[in-house]
């Protein structure tokens, strides 16, 4: 039987009066890579915050690596996190470390390696994402695109069973987003990790990652190996996977008719014309 | 209409409650977590971060403070010839108000602006939502070796700020305007006691220190992670910290002092 790194069961999610996830259902499996597509504002980057145990959903149950999110302790969610790598959107490196330090935090905080041993793993991780030159540079003196490969490292850096991607491929020039990709990719398989990709870049998602879930209007609306999806008949699927603005999948936020909107201002609206902000 | 403005009433005073809860629910969290000997730098980093570097403008205040504390006093004293009691006027007042009243003032607006701007910028960055998911929580790393830093520093700036006041008193008063040193300080070491006057200044820079470097963390904790949001929780500290540090001033004083 095939054991599953992460199952989500009837997951509901709001946020304020906006519902985010409609009873969500999915498993990942272990050891695979597992890409999680949909358009802006479906909550995936809120899906990868809910696997991490940053926020707590309204209704059901999330178990991460075997642990009910709800149930555990915030000791024990420490402890499950330590198993956990996540790479952020911004990157969000520790501004005041250097690149070095940031990979070798992690390191220094959950091992009692020396600090030789720490050298050579940062090192190593560093050099897997071409940035071992950078080493004693500043986040503030690299690139977005950098920083997320010094992120990466970091993600990376205890070796983690689960690792959750937020964006990865964003801002990436062509050579280091085929590197990036592929090491992705080996990381699930050397190590058996399990990669949970979040990403708008259809065809690179696609090309690394076993399985993929298209998430629309917080609800899955496909799902299966890249060549079941897309052989799927499903309209929405569709739209989305040929990147089609019309369809069922609305490119618009949910907003009045156009032309009242034009022709019935509001005051609130006459408000911020008149001041001109 | 009537009701319109309860309503409004009703929601802030929900805001200001659920306010008071979260930053009630910080600091508990910051006190109640075990130490970790490996944070002993860090709050040795925020001593000197928040101590040492505002150690200058210390100085420098309680210099200026304790010169016009004697210029003012001696106006005053020489005209009914008790001008050898401006050492004690000047020590006391610095001691037992000025001193801790005015470093607080200060830390808050030097440290205290500068913890909320770091707290709340790592957050808008993601830097503390980041530490998390690496397993490392953020209340333990940052917020309580800032705590403990704030906390610790307060009352020796304070002390400083006093000791320096009562030199450049001293400086105005005997080398400059005369007054015979004898008396400056023979007259200042009879009045001032320990245990009454230095201890009791001590206890209010205590709770200075604490309360400004707890409103410091919890605006950047809590802060909205926007320009605007930052802005706004570094306005909060220096206000609420100089308001809270007044009115614990009185309270304090007409406690411990028995009025």
């Amino acid at each position: 039987m095939t054991r599953n790194s992460i199952v989500f069961d009837n997951v509901s999610y709001n946020f304020g009066k906006k519902e985010i996830f409609k009873k969500l259902s999915f498993e990942v499996p272990a050891g695979q890579t597992v890409g999680i597509m949909g358009p802006s504002g479906t909550g995936k980057t809120t899906l990868l915050r809910l696997i991490g145990g940053q926020i707590q959903p309204d209704n059901g149950t999330i178990l991460v690596e075997g642990k009910d999110l709800k149930k555990i302790k915030r000791t024990e969610l420490f402890e499950l996190r330590k198993c956990l790598g996540m790479l952020f959107q911004s990157g969000a490196l520790f501004s005041d470390l250097t690149v070095f330090e940031n990979v070798a935090f992690p390191l220094k905080e959950h091992t009692k390696l020396n600090g030789e041993m720490i050298r050579y793993l940062v090192l190593i991780k560093l050099n897997s994402v071409g940035l071992r030159g950078a080493a004693h540079l500043f986040p503030r003196e690299l690139s977005g695109g950098m920083q997320r490969r010094v992120a990466l490292a970091r993600a990376m850096a205890l070796d983690p069973k689960l690792i959750m991607y937020d964006e990865p491929f964003t801002g990436l020039d062509p050579i280091a987003l085929g590197v990036i990709s592929n090491l992705i990719k080996d990381v699930g398989s050397v190590y058996e990790c399990t990669n949970v990709i979040v990403s708008h870049d259809i065809e690179e998602t696609a090309r690394i990652s076993n399985l993929l879930y298209v998430l629309s209007e917080g609800e899955i609306i496909g799902q299966g190996s890249p060549q079941d999806l897309k052989k799927d008949d499903s309209p929405r699927l569709k739209q989305f996977l040929n990147g089609l603005p019309d369809g069922p999948v609305p490119f618009h936020y949910p907003a009045p008719e156009y032309m009242d909107s034009l022709i019935g201002m509001k005051n609130t609206e006459r408000a911020i014309i008149k001041r001109g902000d | 209409m009537l009701i319109h403005a309860l309503k409004q009433i009703g929601r802030l005073s929900l805001e200001i409650l659920s306010s008071m809860g979260r930053a009630l629910r910080l600091l508990s969290s910051a006190l109640i977590r075990r130490p970790d000997h490996r944070n002993i730098p860090l709050v040795i980093r925020q001593i000197y971060q928040l101590g040492v570097l505002s150690i200058l403008i210390i100085v420098c205040s309680g210099f200026a403070i304790g010169a016009v504390l004697a210029l003012q006093g001696y106006t005053q004293l020489v005209r009914v010839g008790s001008e050898s009691a401006l050492g004690l006027g000047v020590a006391l007042v610095l001691v037992m108000e000025i001193g801790p009243v005015v470093s607080a003032l200060l830390f808050a607006g030097r440290a205290g602006s500068a913890v909320t701007a770091e707290i709340g910028l790592m957050k808008a960055t993601e830097q503390l939502a980041s530490m998390e998911m690496i397993g490392v929580d953020p209340i333990t790393r940052i917020i309580a070796p800032r705590f403990w830093g704030g906390f610790i520093v307060l009352p020796l700036l304070a002390l400083m700020f006093s000791v320096v006041g009562i030199w450049a008193g001293s400086l105005v008063a005997v080398d400059w305007l005369g007054v015979y040193s004898g008396s400056f300080w023979s007259v200042m070491e009879q009045g001032v006691n320990f245990f009454d006057h230095v201890i009791k200044g001590i206890i209010k820079s205590i709770v200075f220190g604490f309360v400004v470097i707890w409103i410091s963390l919890y605006q950047g904790y809590d802060s909205l992670p926007t320009s605007e949001g930052l802005s706004t929780a570094t306005t909060n500290t220096v206000v609420f910290s100089s308001v809270w540090i007044l009115v614990l001033d009185f309270f304090l004083t007409l406690m411990m002092f028995e009025l």
